[in-house]
């Protein structure tokens, strides 16, 4: 008993180190990346690399003065950024991170690397938690008493629900082909390859589903192309235009969680977590951390793929969000799943 | 019941997180706000009125009761997917008699243009 509460204390301490640690990394990739990619030198005076800037950075926004404008709802106003913050921590919980099945740890079973082992509804505990972050950028955009902030906090609210369809349904398919809602089954429904060479990711059979996920996960995190709630050409900052200091830096935070989160929903759904075509992860702590490390490396490229994609693309108009979300993103989704179906009616997959 | 404590322990750790940052970032920070900084973010014009008579469209009603009505189509989705290799064939050709009820629906809003953006 007590050891399962130990067992579990450190995947918690772990997910959360990790998550809380990812984000200044992130911030830096991100920063040196776009320097990369326009040819500019980015941050490079901070430590090596420039690898300190995040810190400083952190340093900078928790001293900064904290600006509350007249004529803001204060309850709301300060609720908003701290919904954002506790949503984005808490939907890491049914993320497995890699193969751990069989493993002890102080006498006790470990159950997977995953936080939440035995919770069957997984995926759904994702997508209900994640819909609570729409409430924050409404709240943040309608209690902050400016217009740039209200505009920004509605086309934010309609372009994540709008695309939160085209997300749920893309992942039906998933769902049929490994019969479960928890995410470690559906990446061993993933195992194995067809024809001796093409992997058994969901990818391959489930272009469609993949590719409309993504898409729905750049609009979910409110990333280029699909920024438009922060718009800084229209709108200054969208939603937290009036936000300073920690406040503003939890919204910052909430939004590289997001991005890594989704990241690793990708790879679990669609790329088959930290599976890889003809190796076969051996039982132990060995196969654990290599699986670890597998699972990382995909994690990593998808966040660096979000980065890439933003310097790419130019923002989409409003309208053409509005009708890429409805008339495209939609229907594609269920064609991926009825012919998922077909498919294993007729026994294909 | 067990199979939820790790959760509860989680979202009370993702609950006070948020509030020991910002109770930190309290003790720590400067202060000396005056008039002008508490003014809302504009072009240097006091704004004459508050945002909460901003309009905005009517479209952005439109699209929250759509989402309503194809939200909750995916909720019958999540639980048929999981079942679904045991409902078989039968199972599929039920969700394909829904699916083209709704479907019934999406072209008669697509038609009306409720999709439209103009």
């Amino acid at each position: 008993m007590w050891a399962d509460a130990i067992v579990t204390l450190i995947k918690l301490a772990v997910v959360i180190g990790v998550l809380l640690t990812t984000v200044p990394i992130m911030v830096w990739v991100e920063r040196r990346g776009s320097a990369l990619i326009q040819d500019r030198l980015g941050p490079n005076r901070v430590g090596p690399w420039g690898l300190l800037q995040p810190v400083v950075d952190a340093v900078k926004l928790i001293t900064k003065e904290n600006l509350i404008p007249d004529g803001v709802d204060h309850f709301l106003y300060i609720l908003a950024p701290f919904i954002a913050l506790a949503v984005a921590l808490s939907t890491f919980i049914v993320v497995p991170f890699g193969q751990g099945d069989g493993l002890t740890l102080f006498g006790s079973k470990i159950h997977g690397f995953i936080v939440a082992p035995d919770l069957n509804i997984g995926i759904l505990y994702i997508f209900a938690l994640a819909a609570f972050g729409v409430y924050s950028i409404v709240i943040a955009g309608w209690s902050s008493n400016n217009k740039y902030s209200l505009l920004g906090g509605i086309r934010s609210s309609s372009q994540m629900i709008s695309y939160e369809l085209a997300m749920t349904i893309s992942v039906v398919g998933v769902l049929m082909a490994s019969s479960s809602f928890r995410l470690d089954q559906v990446v061993m429904a993933q195992t194995g390859t067809w024809l001796g060479f093409i992997p058994k990711w969901n990818v391959f059979p489930q272009i469609i589903g993949a590719i409309t996920f993504m898409v729905a996960a750049f609009a979910e995190t409110n990333r280029l192309p699909f920024d438009l709630p922060e718009a800084e050409a229209e709108l200054v900052a969208g939603y937290h235009t009036e936000y300073s200091s920690m406040k503003f830096a939890s919204f910052f935070m909430a939004e590289y969680i997001n991005l890594v989160t989704s990241s690793a929903l990708i790879v679990l759904l669609f790329f088959g977590g930290w599976t890889l075509p003809g190796l076969t992860i051996p039982h132990g702590w060995a196969g654990a951390i290599l699986s670890l490390v597998i699972f990382a490396a995909k994690v990593a490229f998808f966040l660096w793929f979000f980065v890439w994609i933003r310097w790419t693309l130019p923002r989409f108009r409003f309208d053409q969000l509005m009708a890429l979300g409805w008339k495209v993103m939609i229907p594609l989704a269920v064609v991926n799943f009825l012919w998922v179906g077909v498919a294993m009616a007729l026994g294909i997959l | 019941m067990n199979q939820y404590i790790p959760i509860l322990i989680f979202t009370l750790i993702a609950i006070s997180f948020p509030i020991i940052t910002l109770l930190l970032a309290k003790l720590v920070r400067s202060g000396s706000p005056n008039a002008v900084k508490a003014e809302p973010y504009e072009c240097g014009v006091k704004m004459p009125t508050t945002a909460y008579d901003t309009r905005f469209s009517i479209r952005y009603y439109l699209i929250a009761v759509l989402f309503v009505v194809f939200d909750v189509e995916t909720i019958f989705l999540f639980p048929w997917a999981v079942m679904f290799d045991k409902l078989a064939l039968f199972g599929f050709i039920e969700m394909v008699v829904f699916l083209a009820i709704l479907l019934v629906g999406y072209i008669y809003a697509w038609r009306r243009g409720a999709l439209e953006w103009a």
